[in-house]
């Protein structure tokens, strides 16, 4: 992965980077399997190996395939990058050991889930019990987040289509 | 893509698959893994297999631009239903329990209903994007060849 990843950053033509992307993409979901989460291993799969890079190379053909080279070392960016990873790694040493059953994450609401789900929706699948029933509001502002960010797409990329017919009909009037 | 012979035939296999595979994680979704968000994906992967392949204007016959508007607002005002009628079953918004007469069987049919429109907004919302992205031009189909 972590080449890819500086493969990716190193790169000019564009084309590669998108395919590095989709492998990166690949990547991450063979270790979602390793650890278990074959749900989120899936997602990652379809949406960032698959579908995600063909809505890159779609925008890909829109533009050019080479990357304009600045020449430039951007300073302040990199300081930035630098800080902020280290405070990030920082903050990851106090976190509980992978898999520690006293984590505060498997002490709160997840033992409930596991001895209940089974009884209180009979779904086997303890994910997508919690999905769509514990947290079903969740849920709902989920797909109304997909659903917004397909109406952005549509009103930005199918403008002139519709300015056209907006035209048309203004014509009709006068 | 017309003359990539192998490309046609080898995805002309694939995607019955895809699109069955699509729909038995949709319904499958509460004994394995997977989900309507899941779902949804595959199955719009599918069809944006079939555009890059045999082109947009066959991908929009299939899937006319209407259709995938309608689409999009359907999953969400299905979820949201399903929330309303439990509310008319006498529990609270999305409390499943409500919506038969056995709480468990009503639980099962919430989370179908629910998982339902996730995968139908999803799918739609995919489509949507990837024709609205291929549709400014086709060079897309250049690109790929």
């Amino acid at each position: 992965m972590t080449i890819t990843v500086v493969m990716v950053v190193r790169l000019h033509n564009l084309f590669a980077v998108v395919m590095l992307g989709g492998i990166y993409s690949l990547l991450a979901a063979t270790m979602f399997v390793l650890f278990d989460a074959v749900d989120v291993a899936f997602t990652e799969a379809a949406v960032g190996a698959g579908v995600s890079t063909v809505l890159l190379l779609g925008a890909l053909a829109l533009t050019s395939r080479e990357e304009k080279d600045t020449g430039k070392l951007a300073v302040i960016p990199l300081i930035i990058v630098i800080t902020v990873g280290i405070a990030l790694i920082y903050g990851t040493l106090d976190m509980p050991l992978y898999g520690d059953p006293n984590a505060p994450i498997h002490v709160h609401v997840a033992p409930y889930y596991l001895e209940r789900g089974m009884v209180e929706t009979s779904v086997p699948n303890i994910v997508t019990a919690v999905l769509a029933s514990y947290r079903g509001f969740d849920t709902l502002g989920e797909v109304c987040v997909v659903f917004t960010a397909g109406i952005g797409v549509l009103m930005l990329l199918s403008r002139e289509r519709l300015t056209r017919r907006y035209r048309g009909v203004g014509g009709d009037k006068r | 893509m017309n003359h990539h012979l192998v490309v046609r035939v080898v995805s002309k296999l694939l995607i019955p698959f895809i699109l069955l595979f699509g729909l038995y994680v949709q319904f499958h979704g509460d004994f394995g893994p997977g989900g309507g968000f899941q779902a949804g994906v595959i199955f719009a992967a599918a069809l944006i297999l079939y555009a890059l392949v045999f082109g947009l204007d066959n991908a929009r016959k299939v899937a006319p631009d209407s259709a995938v508007r309608v689409g999009m607002a359907t999953g969400v005002l299905l979820f949201g239903f399903t929330g309303v009628a439990s509310l008319l079953g006498g529990g609270n918004y999305l409390d499943y329990s409500a919506l038969s007469q056995n709480p468990l069987g009503g639980q099962h049919l919430g989370i179908l209903l629910v998982e339902l429109g996730v995968g139908i907004t999803v799918c739609s919302v995919m489509i949507a994007i990837f024709f609205s992205f291929a549709g400014r031009n086709h060079r897309l189909d250049k690109l790929e060849e």
